[in-house]
């Protein structure tokens, strides 16, 4: 087998200049632009955050997994569920209680995918994602196909004091920023934590981690439980977001595009995976808007202009949007390599 | 005075109709090198994989430190305080020496969810782990190329730094799977003078072809093939044992 390529996980200086700028970009973006767009970067945040949890997983430990948006949707339906249709339901209590519901999940489907490898480990995510896919779509108690509407965003008083609220639009944008900002400071200390360099360790060799004493099984189950309590933030402000919560959210497509979003970014730093969403999330809404050019409407098939796009990043940027920022940052080849 | 620290009895692990181990014991003592020599395909890297948990055996019994541990997996077994190495480079390529020695130190306390502290700091928490990696490093004659990046170390230094994650874990059981495999004359030397000085507070099983080597280190010795104990005991019998001769030395030299 192939050794398997370092991370970048120290971020050059290029890098932590760019992530500063695009900070400070986004700090004062809701005053730059129009509703349509404030709204538009809330989605490429929340998408942002739930990439980052993926890529705990997937370029941290090594586990691909083709099944992440499960604990997505399931902090979507888990607000659906809690809020009533003609009243709003208290922030402090459904948010845990959501985030809650998808580490629980986490736990549970992990504890039987973490004993399987490599491409078992994607089959047998993707098999329980779709189980509980299916398990809403087809149940009408659970909302079936059509999913379920959420009426009002949550409440975010305190004893009759109210902080801020979430039904403003660049309230609702600041709060996705500052829970983007704790997320992405929190696995960055996660990933040079002794917890951090296991699970590193462990995509790298797990064998020579049992060997060395390690229970990887532990180390793995709870890296699943964690990054799919991620997840849950994010699904739990997609559902506040867009006031719905439906099959989709936990769908196949979804899970891909956020395996997509970790791969054009960079894996294994967090700052790719923030970088990758938006580029991804940008792209979508470029490649959506395409005209109709001699009959074929090239908007239409914006997947096939994705997947070109997907192709060529891998091809000429093994390590992401942020491996070539380094890349270029340093005069390096494209797999790292220095030029002295 | 010295004490048996595992014991392996009537060891045997089939495949299908193919007994890769068939039979064997063996006593290994604190102090004291055992090491187990034969012909390649003896079973002896078998012999290790049972000892250390990575393969399960078909039957027999093994103790470690007083405990029933057949049928434990390697991380447990390692808890249990055994070390191996391994006959083929086994170590975390992309990190540096001293990130491979650490985390193998950070093996013997679990962090499960120690997540805001920096590994890259010397923080109090660390301090056992640091230092007893500190030790291992040492041990081993690697203190020049601690920032190295291990994939890209010698040869002869990958070794060394198998040995040193073995000891950064404190085992009192270490199990070397050729430790001298491919090493030049110097580095084989100083490899040997490491392993006696291993030797006084350790219980050990070398597996090794390297004969000088072997009648230079071992106190007892044991002989497979076809992965059967052909012989055993003190190095001097064995060498003087015919069916040893004929089986396997003979050949070597």
């Amino acid at each position: 087998m192939a050794a398997p390529m370092a991370n970048l996980e120290v971020l050059p200086r290029s890098v932590r200049l760019t992530l500063l700028l695009g900070l400070i970009a986004l700090a004062v973006f809701p005053y730059m632009s129009g509703p349509y767009y404030t709204e538009m970067v809330t989605r490429m945040m929340i998408m942002a955050i739930f990439a980052m949890s993926l890529d705990l997983l997937q370029g941290v430990t090594g586990l691909v997994s083709l099944g992440h948006a499960a604990f997505f949707g399931i902090a979507g339906y888990t607000l659906a569920f809690l809020t009533p249709a003609v009243e709003p339901v208290s922030l402090w209590w459904t948010l845990p209680l959501a985030v809650l519901s998808s580490a629980l999940a986490a736990l549970v489907i992990g504890f039987f995918v973490v004993r399987t490898k490599g491409i078992y480990f994607i089959m047998v995510t993707m098999a329980f994602a779709q189980m509980i896919y299916y398990l809403f779509f087809d149940n009408k108690v659970l909302g079936g196909s059509d999913g379920l509407y959420i009426n009002f965003r949550p409440d975010a008083s305190l004893f009759g004091w109210l902080p801020f609220d979430l039904e403003n639009r660049v309230t609702l944008y600041y709060a996705t920023l500052v829970l983007l900002v704790g997320c992405y400071l929190f696995l960055r200390s996660l990933l040079w934590s002794p917890f951090g360099r296991a699970l590193a360790a462990i995509r790298v060799n797990e064998h020579r981690m049992c060997a060395a004493g390690f229970n990887t099984f532990g180390y793995k189950l709870t890296a699943f439980t964690l990054a799919g309590a991620m997840a849950g933030f994010a699904g739990y402000f997609y559902g506040m977001q867009t006031g719905y919560a439906n099959p989709e959210l936990m769908g196949f497509h979804l899970s891909a595009h956020s395996i997509m979003m970790v791969i054009l970014g960079g894996m294994g730093n967090f700052a790719g995976a923030i970088v990758g969403a938006f580029a991804f999330e940008y792209l979508l809404h470029l490649f959506k808007e395409l005209p109709v050019i001699g009959g074929i409407d090239f908007g239409k098939h914006w997947q096939l202009w994705m997947g070109f796009f997907i192709v060529a990043v891998v091809m000429f940027a093994p390590r992401g949007l942020l491996g070539l920022m380094d890349r270029l940052g340093r005069g390096r080849g494209p797999r790292g390599e220095r030029h002295e | 005075m010295n004490e048996v620290m595992m014991s392996a009895s009537a060891l045997t692990k089939r495949y299908g109709g193919l007994a890769a181990v068939s039979g064997v014991s063996v006593d290994l003592w604190h102090g004291a090198i055992h090491a187990v020599i034969g012909p390649n395909g003896a079973g002896k890297s078998t012999l290790t994989n049972l000892l250390s948990g990575d393969v399960s055996p078909t039957s027999g019994r093994i103790m470690l430190g007083g405990q029933d541990v057949t049928g434990w997996s390697p991380d447990r077994i390692s808890r249990q305080r055994l070390g191996r190495s391994y006959q083929k480079t086994n170590i975390f390529a992309p990190f540096t020496v001293w990130e491979n020695v650490r985390l193998a130190s950070q093996s013997r306390e679990p962090h499960f969810t120690s997540w805001f502290s920096d590994t890259r700091k010397n923080q109090p928490g660390f301090k056992t782990i640091n230092e007893r990696a500190e030790r291992a490093i040492e041990l081993a004659g690697l203190e020049e190329r601690r920032n190295a990046i291990a994939g890209a170390a010698s040869h002869g230094e990958q070794r060394q730094l198998e040995i040193a994650m073995t000891l950064a874990t404190e085992p009192t059981v270490l199990l070397l799977d050729e430790p001298l495999a491919g090493m030049g004359v110097a580095e084989a030397a100083r490899m040997v003078e490491l392993l006696l000085k291993l030797k006084q507070d350790h219980a050990m099983l070398l597996v090794e072809h390297d004969m000088d080597a072997v009648f230079a280190l071992a106190d007892h010795l044991t002989v497979m093939v076809n992965g059967q104990v052909i012989a055993g005991g003190l190095p001097t019998q064995v060498r003087a044992d015919a069916k040893v001769r004929a089986a396997y030395l003979g050949e070597e030299s």
